[in-house]
């Protein structure tokens, strides 16, 4: 140490005898309790060391006394928490979805499933307790179905989806009429079949145009939408003659949907989600509002 | 400590300084990080992880462009909340081909590890159009102008190309069909190769996008790739055994 | 009194021949406070947009996404960059008593050099260009211009220590020597990629993945742990002791720290990584060096604040070091609350969330800024030769209105962060998760308007300290300083000798 150290007044510390700009360094130990704790940290890593996987090698790395691995750890802890609900999940697999509807406490439980499982994966398309959304997300809390309200309709829809590329996705379309050079309608005729189609839900103002969209819309449309626009659950084909709409019921969205239908899509959620929630959601969504 | 070694050694060689300090903060580093590239079960042992299809390249490139990673994360953990939320935990070998990786350090808005089949072209349109239309609580930003801008990617086969460069294992067939697959994919009624697409990237989606047929736009590229997130690996096929690291 | 070139300001101790280059130390200042200014701002606008989305604006450069970047580099490399060129700069030439290596120009050259990187990648965040890399957002141009600036800067440093009149490196000069030998050796690494052409300015990194993943943390960890850890300690160890007049507490405490802290440190990256697909043998190491670094941490802590002793009733009058000494303080907690997040279970729980962001703003604001702070108050009249600051009253003022900007952004961000993570996480008792992500989000709405007050709060003293260096550069007092200084010595008369011919 340089010999021109000398004595803190305040600290009776003695410096170090540097100066650098006029500072200068006290030669003051280390504080005891911070060395101690630095041990006990060391000491603390040293055990921890030894119990987890921690110490690499070239090919392999020290696995550690317990023998811990985070994803065998996930796996445990979610059989864990199947286990507990383990009563309600069998006998939600185990039932038929009619009994699940007619047992209290399965019915409780598959409600509270298909609630949270809707509110993730559902919600962002048919809305928050499935009011739909515009932009063609129907509302799952009325007595409206595009693909039937039964239990069973109900299922397949979400198993399988809408006009997705799974092979079981219900895929009807609705064809396009007013597009492309070979159009099946004119935008005239547009007009007028969209008329038809307003006074089905009793809002035509133009008989005229009307009374020329009648066999118009008896011709193209009747196949799927039936004669007077009660629909077709099997083709998804929606009802025209109610005051509920998917993609709008202004004029105007109904010639742009028969100028160049939506034909929305729904994905299948068999690959995504378990056959228990799956069943879960079908009860939530069939309690919704009109389950048939 | 001060007869034995005198740290006045460091104090007076600047060099001396900067060598110890070198070393000092090289190791840490190096003991971490190579073993990553020697130990073999880091990346887990799982098949249909492939290089990203030439659209979905384009549309990753936009996701970053748009630093969609300063909000979502693609890396769900091996918690019960998040496998039950977003699907099963992520795998390194998912990520294998991104350079860079898009784990991302804040949620503020879902994961996004698994999006990738979760909703349909339509909705992710609208919903990048305006976030607020179908969540009314979202705080995401509205992306309405990749509607309107022309997906501009000339030269993606060079990008294949680089990709290449740095290890993704794209083949020369590919990178002769880059420009031709990237079309390709936004337009299902078009006259293209779609089967050569769909064999060289298994599981690409082929669609138009956006609903703007025939024009390919920065919207088709980016849903494209969000489409594909998640969806290479079945996880049907693997047990926990199979993917210790 | 009249201006005081600080070209000529010869060191009071009989140095007659050394003139030191504080051109470039004004230019870097100066900087500094723009800068500053600039990153608050932008961070109260993605502070904001967060809160009410409709900010965003629908144009492609003003949506989050993008602004983000432009904040955290704004805050880290220019405020916080020109912070530690500026005052690395003036405390390597007063503590060897030797001026800058390599004359003015190249000087110069440092300065605009490092304001074009700046320049340059903050242009391209607005443009949508950048590497996604946190905290290594610039692509491979700008990445290349830096490395350029940088080891201009080493030059400048080393060659400067290496001219030093004083037979000892001083302690600050480990710190800043680390700081940039570190900085050079993450940024090279963590971003050797190949450009898609050399006209254009996409390129992909070599590493991927888990790799990537680790390559980036093992940089993003250590830009806080070089670049606003050591760096920054490189400030206290000049200004604490300088503005408080005493010796620094321990000489031996700054040798084990400085090892440990930076040897340490390097390990500690993967606490970034917990859970995540990185493998778990890393995640524990990650976990581990970081519980270590506490300690090591708390070393400068301890240096700093024990500085003090003998000189605390300093604070009350003082408004300056109070900065510092806060500064110090915030330092404290962070790197304790740092341990805390590592531990995997606490992890777990935070991250994702707003409480890293709480974290990251009570070691960025408290720490980062009040230091920079202090430094700049500290440096403006002694750059510009005044006496004293134009109004060490304001001082204060952006001291507590500050202050409180800091409690009010990092108090919500830790109820909003544990909030959030036990939403994400939380079970009804049948056993389903209780709310939905979107649910989580609404319900971080008041938080994030509470969080941009705090921000508009710190923004406001930033703006305070604008007008104070203004006038003091403009050779103005106001009439509190008086009142204020009675207690103490006046000036520190060695720093302002009187013009030289
Ligand atoms: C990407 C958006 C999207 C998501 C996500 C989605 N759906 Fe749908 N869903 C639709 C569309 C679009 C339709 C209507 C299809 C049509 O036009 O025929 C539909 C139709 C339905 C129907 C038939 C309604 C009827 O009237 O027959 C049911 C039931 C349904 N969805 C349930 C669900 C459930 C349960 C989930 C979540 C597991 C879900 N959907 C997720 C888009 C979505
Ligand atoms: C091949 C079967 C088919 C034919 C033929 C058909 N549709 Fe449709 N229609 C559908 C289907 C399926 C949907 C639901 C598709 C969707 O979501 O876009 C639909 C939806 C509609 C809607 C929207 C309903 C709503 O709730 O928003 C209207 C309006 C409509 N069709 C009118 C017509 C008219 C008018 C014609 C004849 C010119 C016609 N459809 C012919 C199958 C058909
Ligand atoms: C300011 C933060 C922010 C940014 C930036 C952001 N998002 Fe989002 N994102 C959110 C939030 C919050 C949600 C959840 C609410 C919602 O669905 O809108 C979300 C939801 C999503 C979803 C639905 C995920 C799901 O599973 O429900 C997708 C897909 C998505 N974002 C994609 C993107 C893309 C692509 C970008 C960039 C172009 C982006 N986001 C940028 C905040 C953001
Ligand atoms: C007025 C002052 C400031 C405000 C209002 C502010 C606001 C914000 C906001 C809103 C975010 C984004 C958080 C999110 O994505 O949820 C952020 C991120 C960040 N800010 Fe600031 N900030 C301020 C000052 C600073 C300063 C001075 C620094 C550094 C010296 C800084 C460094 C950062 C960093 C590093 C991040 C990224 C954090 C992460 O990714 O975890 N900020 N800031
Ligand atoms: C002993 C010291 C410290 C330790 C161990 C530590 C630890 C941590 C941890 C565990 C995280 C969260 C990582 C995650 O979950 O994603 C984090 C984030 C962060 N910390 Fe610290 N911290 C320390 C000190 C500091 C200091 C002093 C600063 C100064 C500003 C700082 C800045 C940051 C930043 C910017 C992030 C965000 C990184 C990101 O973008 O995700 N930390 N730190
Ligand atoms: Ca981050
Ligand atoms: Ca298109
Ligand atoms: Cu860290």
């Amino acid at each position: 140490m340089p010999s021109n150290t000398e004595k803190d007044a305040y600290s009776g510390q003695a410096t170090t005898g540097h100066e650098w700009d006029g500072i200068k360094e006290l030669d003051t130990p280390l504080p005891r309790w911070w060395l101690w704790v630095l041990y006990a940290t060391i000491a603390w890593s040293f055990v921890y060391f030894v119990l987890y996987p921690a110490i690499p090698g070239l090919t392999s790395y020290s696995k550690g006394v317990l023998g811990y691995s985070s994803r065998v750890e996930v796996g445990n802890k979610i059989a864990a928490a199947r286990a507990e609900q383990g009563r309600f999940r069998d006998g939600i697999r185990q039932s038929p979805l009619a009994e699940i509807r007619t047992d209290d406490q399965l019915l409780r439980f598959a409600l509270a499933g298909g609630k949270a499982a809707f509110a993730d994966n559902c919600a962002p398309c048919h809305g928050v307790g499935g009011v739909g959304n515009p932009g063609g997300y129907p509302s799952l809390a009325d007595d409206a179905w595009i693909w039937g309200g039964s239990l069973e309709d109900i299922e397949r829809t979400i198993l399988y989806g809408v006009r997705n590329d799974h092979e079981d996705s219900r895929s009807s379309q609705m064809p396009i009429f007013g597009r492309g050079e070979d159009a099946v309608l004119t935008p005239d005729q547009i007009a007028d079949v969209a008329e038809f189609v307003l006074s089905m839900s009793k809002r035509s103002k133009n008989a005229e145009a009307m009374k020329r969209g009648a066999p118009l819309y008896k011709e193209n449309c009747a196949s799927c939408h039936g004669p007077t626009g009660k629909g077709d659950s099997e083709q998804g084909a929606p009802r025209l003659n109610d005051a509920i709409w998917i993609h709008g019921g202004s004029r105007e969205a109904i010639i742009a949907q028969i100028t160049r239908p939506k034909n929305g899509t729904m994905p299948a959620w068999s690959g995504r989600l378990d056959t228990e929630t799956i069943k879960m959601l079908t009860v939530y969504v069939h309690a919704l509002g009109g389950g048939q | 400590m001060a007869k034995k070694f005198s740290h006045a050694l460091f104090e007076k060689n600047v060099i001396l300084l900067a060598l110890a300090t070198l070393v000092t903060v090289s190791i840490g580093g190096l003991v971490e990080i190579v073993p990553l590239y020697t130990i073999k079960s880091t990346i887990e042992p799982v098949k249909g992880v492939r290089p990203y299809s030439p659209l979905e390249l384009a549309g990753r490139a936009i996701y970053i462009r748009e630093g969609c990673y300063n909000c979502h994360s693609q890396m769900i953990r091996p918690f019960r909340d998040e496998v039950e939320r977003y699907g099963p935990y992520s795998l390194a070998a998912e990520s294998i081909y991104d350079h860079p990786f898009q784990w991302g350090s804040k949620r503020t808005g879902p994961d996004l590890a698994r999006v990738g089949g979760k909703y349909s072209n339509a909705w992710h349109v609208q919903h990048l159009i305006d976030p607020r239309s179908v969540e009314p609580g979202s705080v995401m930003p509205a992306y309405g102008f990749l509607l309107r801008r022309k997906l501009e990617m000339r030269n993606i086969a060079r990008h294949l190309e680089v990709n290449r460069t740095v290890g993704v294992p794209y083949t020369p067939d590919m990178i002769a069909a880059a420009y031709a697959d990237m079309v390709a994919q936004a337009d299902p009624e078009g006259d293209h190769d779609h089967d050569g697409l769909l064999k060289r990237y298994p599981k690409a989606m082929v669609a138009d996008f956006d609903s703007k047929p025939g024009d390919l736009t920065e919207m088709d590229a980016l849903v494209a790739y969000l489409q594909i997130l998640g969806r290479m690996v079945d996880f049907k096929k693997y047990t926990v055994r199979d993917l210790q690291q | 009194m009249t201006a005081v070139t600080a070209e000529s300001l010869a060191l009071a101790k009989g140095d007659e021949n050394v003139t030191y280059n504080m051109t470039v130390v004004r230019q870097f200042t100066l900087a500094t406070a723009f800068w500053g200014v600039a990153a608050f701002l932008v961070g109260v606008v993605i502070a904001l947009q967060l809160a009410f989305p409709i900010l965003n604006l629908d144009l492609p450069w003003t949506t989050f996404g993008r602004l983000r970047p432009l904040h955290t580099s704004a805050a880290i490399f220019a405020f916080g960059g020109n912070a530690l060129l500026a005052t690395s700069l003036y405390v390597v030439q007063r503590t060897c008593r030797a001026p800058l290596w390599g004359g003015p120009s190249l000087a110069s050259f440092l300065f605009w050099g490092y304001q074009v990187f700046i320049v340059l990648a903050g242009t391209g965040y607005l443009m949508g260009v950048t590497q996604s890399k946190e905290y290594a957002e610039p692509e491979w141009y700008v990445d290349l211009w830096l490395t350029l600036v940088w080891v201009i800067y080493l030059l400048i440093f080393v060659g400067t220590l290496m001219r030093r009149k004083e037979p000892h490196i001083y302690v600050a000069n480990w710190f800043y020597l680390a700081f940039i030998l570190t900085v050079a050796m993450l940024h090279v690494v963590n971003n050797l990629t190949v450009p898609v052409s050399w006209t254009g300015v996409k390129s992909y990194i070599l590493w991927s993945g888990v790799q990537d993943a680790l390559t980036q943390w093992w940089y993003g960890h250590n830009a806080v742990g070089f670049f606003l850890t050591a760096g920054f300690l490189g400030i206290m160890y000049y200004f604490v002791p300088k503005r408080a007049e005493r010796p620094v507490y321990s000489y031996r405490l700054s040798i084990i720290h400085f090892w440990s802290l930076i040897f340490l440190y390097i390990w500690a990256g993967p606490h970034h990584l917990h859970y995540t697909a990185l493998p778990d043998w890393a995640q524990s190491l990650g976990m581990m060096f970081s519980v270590m670094l506490w300690m090591p941490s708390w070393g400068g802590m301890i240096n700093g604040l024990m500085t003090l002793s003998g000189a605390w009733d300093k604070l009350r009058t003082d408004p300056v070091l109070r900065f510092l000494v806060a500064a110090v303080g915030f330092y404290g907690m962070s790197t304790f609350e740092g341990p805390v997040m590592s531990i995997k279970p606490v992890n777990a729980l935070s991250h994702y969330t707003d409480w890293t962001i709480g974290h990251v703003h009570s070691g960025a604001l408290g720490w980062v800024a009040f230091i920079s702070f202090g430094a700049l108050y500290f440096l403006v009249p002694k750059l510009w030769g005044r006496r004293e600051l134009f109004s060490l009253k304001l001082v204060s003022y952006h001291f507590w209105i500050a202050t409180i900007g800091i409690v009010l952004y990092i108090t919500a961000m830790w109820i909003s962060g544990i909030m959030q993570g036990l939403m994400w996480r939380a079970y009804n008792d049948l056993g389903f998760l209780q709310y939905s992500f979107v649910e989580t989000v609404e319900a971080m709405h008041p938080y994030y308007v509470i969080r941009a007050l705090g921000g508009i709060l710190f923004l406001v003293g930033a703006l305070l300290m604008i007008y104070n260096i203004y006038r003091t550069i403009r050779g103005d007092y106001a009439d509190d300083r008086v009142a204020l200084f009675e207690t103490n010595a006046p000036v520190d008369s060695g720093q302002v000798p009187p013009a030289t011919a």
